[in-house]
């Protein structure tokens, strides 16, 4: 791991790369029958027309290749190494399922194409929400949200509209002082309330808290089980009951379903409603920030809101349903990130129940062995290190006042060994916190190396507090400045913003 | 029994075992006790599998193939997914696996690359829309034009947002789910029967001091080019509202940016630069804004901007703006959005470089023209008229069909027997339009492509070649 170094490439913007006339690509140019139609412009409103051209970089395929090539190479991905990103499943992702998503039949059909044509899309669809829907145990699965906070979108859309039909108002939504932060920002965008119970000393839902919260002005509870300290909510049955006899709906936001896959299915808990991140649980890649896939899943009696269409088999041919009159609608264009759901299908296919079993008590047992390791570094500690599932939150409390070094080193420096730094300062509940996810596809010697890295920290930071304070040092730039980043005097998000301020940048 | 997992190095028993051992377990099951019984599953997951790897490329291959391709099929689908070629450096680009398998980029330093592409991507979406600030990426179009909608009217405090009376059923309903909860009220501006353009003389009467935006798409979700789109702009800023645009970003190498008419939030689908249609997913949401902080402050999304090292004031690049988001604001960030379309953004931003300064005028006067051909090929059909708005047409246009007195459906039908899939039935949803389909038309396109549609149109229309 010591050795590491990022590429540095003292790579300029591709704006001040290239020279005037210099191309990347080449066009057709339109047949002398076309062309003999005559001159566009003639027909087009003068008002209307660009002036100038888009002042875009004039470069060759070469240089566009190389640049970009570069900038890879100053990028991390799972593909790298270890990327124990707590709460966000940094699998390894199958190349066998990134060629299928690459074939001709994914890449070149068109969402309205007559539903004759496209067979075989909405066959694998079908068929991954049935497999879906059974992982889960839930009873209908709808492909359509882009991403986790998407599927939380349309959750809590159905919430409003389940309660709306009942002819009841509810307009609070309970979340743990936990919660992913999607949990609070989508229900408050569906229009509801957000109320924060807390966490009890074993990491757990504080069950009092929680019935004083409880009223007929409850839409519903949004949970992560196991929760964002990697601890199992074993109340849950009785917290399905407290709120299901107040009325309420109850959320699993499905960030962190790689823990229990085969072992407990969040619909046999008592959930509802149940988002999936495809791009966390089910091994598509995260492409730096996007796509991902959210589908959600919902028990019977809440299938008619699902959004719409939903696909149907006849028993001879698959179709698109849009007879769902209750339904929350549309959340996006068109039917789901396709090319993610093939993937995920390939995945479940290699995998089979054995293959998800075995992955969700390999990351388990790799969190367990980590969490174990890590509670043993002086001047870190796990403070709800009992039985973890897939993740687990260590926290640099001690270590900050010995040393003065805080979480936020601890995370630069771990990028210095050539890892990944894990979540940091998350959940709230923890001071100093690092969110440590090793997922199943990490291997033992790789675990063991990031606990050494860890270990070799923490004594760098008694020892040679200056190494960690100001690292990164092998990374392709050093510590940045964000706050200046965001400063309003100096804020560029854009190359002519940029220009119009870097005399201040400068300055 | 069960192979070793190829994706789970410490499924051995051997490995497994010594874990445990360390932990002080005897078995995995141990691992588990958490789980209250009643809630365990005791058998196993209906699901099919294991596959070998060799089994899972034959079985997913079979069912893919029942898909018709479009390059089986000659296609005329647009809508808000387009067929354009992409070029081979963006999907080489995009596969490259330190970008495709990374996170988002919350450690900036070891993500630079990644940042530096994004910011990119961001400014190239400025030059070509003629806006200061874009965005990162949003689901897609349906949705950023959701969005924007909220960020209206939290940027004035108003809750009525105007849209033109022709737009896509898609992003109606999806603008209809994000805009109902936050008390947003949708109000339709009428546009020209005749030329499309928008009903000024209406819109004065329905903007007021409750209108947080006016939006319009250009050009329009049935082709034609809107010419007033000026002077829309001088109607909602008279009233104190916002203006935003739709657009397609293959018209901008020759159609007006909409910063330079007015637009304070421009919005569009970016799946045209080198996304491919994928079943109409992923898809890439545009969402810039002027360089206003009022503006700024209130966008959705990830925004990565310039900054330096501590030490060396060295260029650099990282997320920011992050207390507008959930992570960060949690019930009161701008919006609930994490995970995006980075990598489609990626794609983008290839494709524009690639296509570059004079690439976007070449490609936008090509489609111009093949839109004006096709147009005039179609309507030569007797009993045919396209496109029904006096217009200029850019990608896309309306194929009427009363004057043969036959259904788009029935014609849609026979043209697939002649492995053509012809364009969009709208009769559903537009009925005042008739037995109309929307046509679209890229640089893959072809004048015998076009020719082939013309003969076969003639074939079923007029019964014959």
């Amino acid at each position: 791991m010591k050795g590491y170094t990022q590429a540095r490439w003292p790579e300029p913007l591709i704006f001040e790369l290239g020279r005037s006339g210099r191309s990347g690509v080449t066009l057709p140019k339109a047949e002398e029958a076309v062309k003999a139609i005559g001159d566009w412009r003639s027909l087009a409103p003068k008002n209307m027309l660009r002036a100038e051209p888009p002042d875009l970089p004039e470069v060759t395929e070469v240089e566009v290749v190389r640049h970009y090539v570069r900038l890879s190479q100053m990028s991390y991905g799972v593909d790298l190494g270890f990327y124990p990103l707590g709460s966000c499943t940094m699998k390894y992702n199958p190349k066998v399922c990134e060629a299928l998503a690459n074939l001709d039949q994914v890449h070149w059909i068109h969402p309205y194409q007559e539903e004759e044509t496209v067979q075989g899309a909405l066959e694998l669809m079908y068929k991954l929400s049935s497999w879906l829907a059974e992982i889960t145990g839930t009873d209908a699965v709808s492909l359509q949200p882009a991403a986790g906070a998407h599927g939380e979108f349309v959750g809590t859309l159905i919430m409003r509209a389940y309660h709306k039909l009942r002819g009841e108002t509810r307009i609070e939504i309970i979340v743990p002082d936990s919660a992913h932060g999607t949990n609070p920002a989508s229900a408050a965008m569906a229009g509801f309330k957000v109320v924060v119970v807390p966490t009890r000393g074993d990491g757990c839902i504080d069950m009092e808290a929680l019935k004083s919260v409880l009223s007929n002005r409850t839409a519903g509870l949004m949970l992560t089980n196991p929760n964002t300290l990697g601890v199992f909510e074993k109340d849950i049955v009785e917290i399905a009951k407290m709120v299901h006899e107040q009325g309420g709906l109850l959320y699993y936001d499905g960030a962190n379903l790689n823990a229990i896959l085969g072992k407990a299915r969040p619909g046999d808990m008592g959930f509802d409603i149940v988002h999936i991140n495809l791009h966390k649980t089910f091994s598509t890649p995260h492409g730096g920030g996007g796509p991902g896939a959210g589908p959600i899943g919902v028990k019977k009696h809440l299938e008619e809101f699902l959004p719409v269409p939903l696909v149907r088999y006849d028993g001879k041919k698959y179709y698109l349903d849009y007879d769902l009159p209750h339904s929350i609608g549309k959340v996006r264009a068109f039917y789901g990130n396709f090319e993610v759901l093939v993937r995920a299908f390939a995945y479940i296919l290699s995998m089979g129940a054995e293959g998800l079993r075995k992955a969700s008590e390999v990351a388990v047992l790799n969190a367990n062995y980590l969490a174990r390791k890590v509670s043993r570094i002086e001047g870190l500690t796990v403070p709800y290190g009992g039985l973890v599932k897939h993740e687990f939150v260590a926290s640099a409390s001690k270590l900050k006042s010995a040393t003065g070094v805080e979480t936020k080193h601890v995370a630069k420096r771990l990028l210095d060994y050539g890892v990944h730094a894990p979540t940091v300062y998350f959940p709230l509940i923890v001071g100093e916190a690092l969110m440590i996810e090793p997922t199943e596809t990490e291997a033992l010697e790789e675990i063991d190396r990031f606990a050494e890295a860890l270990s070799s920290i923490v004594n760098e930071a008694r020892e040679k507090r200056e190494a960690v304070l100001n690292a990164p040092h092998s990374t392709s730039v050093g510590l940045l400045d964000e706050v200046k980043a965001s400063h309003p005097k100096t804020l560029s998000l854009s190359w002519r913003m940029m220009r119009k301020r870097l005399k201040t940048l400068r300055g | 029994m069960f192979m070793a997992s190829p994706y789970i190095p410490n499924d051995p028993e051997e490995v497994r075992s010594q874990m445990l051992k360390s932990l002080g377990l005897s078995s995995v099951e141990e691992l588990f006790v958490d789980i209250p019984e009643e809630v365990k599953l005791k058998r196993s997951l209906a699901l099919p599998g294991p596959l070998s790897e060799v089994e899972v490329r034959k079985e997913v291959e079979r069912i893919l193939k029942k898909n018709r391709t479009v390059k089986e099929l000659l296609c005329f689908l647009g809508a808000g997914v387009y067929r354009h070629y992409v070029p081979a450096a963006v999907d080489f680009v995009a596969s490259r696996s330190e970008f495709l398998t990374s996170y988002t980029p919350y450690q900036a330093e070891v993500n630079q690359g990644m940042l530096q592409a994004l910011f990119e991507y961001q400014s190239m979406i400025c030059e070509l829309t003629a806006m200061d600030v874009a965005n990162s990426s949003m689901y897609d179009w349906a949705s950023a034009l959701g969005e924007a909608a909220r960020m209206a009217a939290r940027v004035t405090s108003r809750y009525e947002f105007v849209v033109p009376h022709y737009i896509s059923p898609e992003r109606y309903m999806v603008l209809r789910s994000y805009a109902e909860p936050a008390g947003i009220r949708i109000v339709e501006a009428p546009q020209d029967r005749e030329t499309g353009r928008i009903d000024l003389e209406r819109l004065k009467a329905i903007v007021s001091s409750k209108t947080a935006a006016v939006y319009i798409e250009n050009p329009s979700y049935l082709g034609f080019v809107v010419d007033n789109a000026d002077e829309v702009a001088e109607v909602v800023h008279d009233v104190g509202g916002l203006y935003v645009v739709g657009v397609d970003p293959t018209s901008l190498g020759v159609l007006k940016p909409p910063g330079d008419y007015g637009a304070d939030i421009v919005i569009g689908e970016g799946q045209p630069l080198g996304n491919y249609m994928n079943f109409g997913g992923p898809l890439l949401g545009i969402f810039a804004c002027r360089d206003d902080p009022r503006l700024v402050r209130q966008m959705p999304g990830r925004l990565i901007g310039v900054t330096t090292t501590v030490k060396d004031s060295d260029r650099g690049f990282c997320m920011v703006l992050q207390t507008r988001e959930q992570h960060i604001r949690r019930e009161r960030a701008t919006s609930n959005i994490c995970t995006n379309e980075a990598l489609c953004a990626l794609r983008a931003a290839v494709y524009m470089v690639l296509l570059g300064k004079n690439g976007f005028k070449e490609l936008g006067e090509l489609i111009a023209t093949l839109t004006n051909y096709a147009i005039k090929l179609t309507s030569e059909v007797k009993g045919v008229k396209a496109p029904l708005f006096k217009a200029f047409h850019f990608k896309e246009f309306t194929v009427n069909l009363d004057g043969a007195g036959l259904k788009v459906s029935d014609v849609n039908k026979e043209l697939l027997k002649l492995e053509i899939q012809g364009g969009k039935d709208l009769s559903n949803e537009y009925p005042e339009l008739g037995q109309t389909a929307l046509y679209c038309v890229t640089e893959e396109h072809t004048e015998a492509d076009l020719r082939r549609l013309q003969r076969s149109l003639k074939l079923i229309v007029e019964g014959s070649g």
